[in-house]
């Protein structure tokens, strides 16, 4: 089972867990982002590129699925206006091997950082705003898959 | 050459003031970067918007491609900086 998602609206990572753990596989593992409450940071505005981003996404979990022995992935990343708090991404990931569902889960979300096609404009109390910049950091835990 | 869909997101579009444009692109436009180098002699917001390259990324018909890459057949090139979603 595939799910890939791009949308505003929340969603509920124990739905989507639930949906996995009753492919019968015996092992869900999942990652759940959120925006992070820095400093006076009141927004996060998430652009992406809506022609690509589905297919980057679908190619992402194609990647992992060829890569472990996979049942079931699902991806959902959400764009527009978020707050502090609010969730970002979701990876679920269904296998009845840990080991695959917990490595392909990682994979997901470090090629997610790098390979899909969105961008985050940061709001501040003060009322400056910025374009969060790509981190290094990030480069590097998405090369380390090869 | 065809005419092909040029598209700029987050800061390259601010920067640019635009987010797509139609371009029927010069015989001297055979890699994404002859296309950087002939798009910033358009004006000054080229210029500008394109000023550092290790911070440009850029998508071929929806597909990443290096700077490096050959245009031809390209229906829509896409600008935009490293992403920083998940």
């Amino acid at each position: 089972m595939k799910s890939v998602r791009v949308q505003p609206e929340d969603f509920d990572p124990g739905d989507e867990m639930t949906a996995l753990g009753a492919l019968g596989s015996g092992g869900v593992a999942s990652f759940v982002g959120h925006v992070r409450g820095d400093g006076e940071l009141i927004a996060l505005t998430l652009e992406h590129y809506p022609q690509m981003t589905a297919k980057a996404l679908d190619d992402l979990a194609e990647q992992a699925l060829e890569r472990w022995a996979l049942d079931g992935v699902t991806l959902i990343h959400r764009i527009g206006r978020l707050v502090p708090g609010d969730r970002i991404v979701l990876v679920c990931t269904a296998s009845r091997h840990r080991a695959a569902a917990l490595e392909a889960c990682a994979y997901l979300i470090d090629r997610l950082k790098t390979d899909a096609p969105f961008w985050k404009k940061e709001e501040f109390g003060d009322g400056r705003s910025s374009w969060v910049e790509a981190r290094q950091s990030d480069d590097a835990a998405a090369e380390r898959w090869g | 050459m065809a005419d092909v869909t040029l598209l700029y997101f987050a800061s390259i579009r601010e920067k640019l003031g635009r987010e797509m444009e139609e371009r029927v692109l010069p015989e001297s436009a055979r890699t994404v970067h002859d296309l950087i180098e002939w798009l910033v002699t358009q004006d000054a917001n080229y210029a500008s918007a394109f000023a550092e390259p290790a911070k440009l990324r850029c998508a071929i018909d929806q597909v990443m491609a290096p700077l490096d890459a050959p245009l031809a057949g390209a229906r829509e090139i896409a600008f935009f900086p490293p992403v920083t979603g998940g």
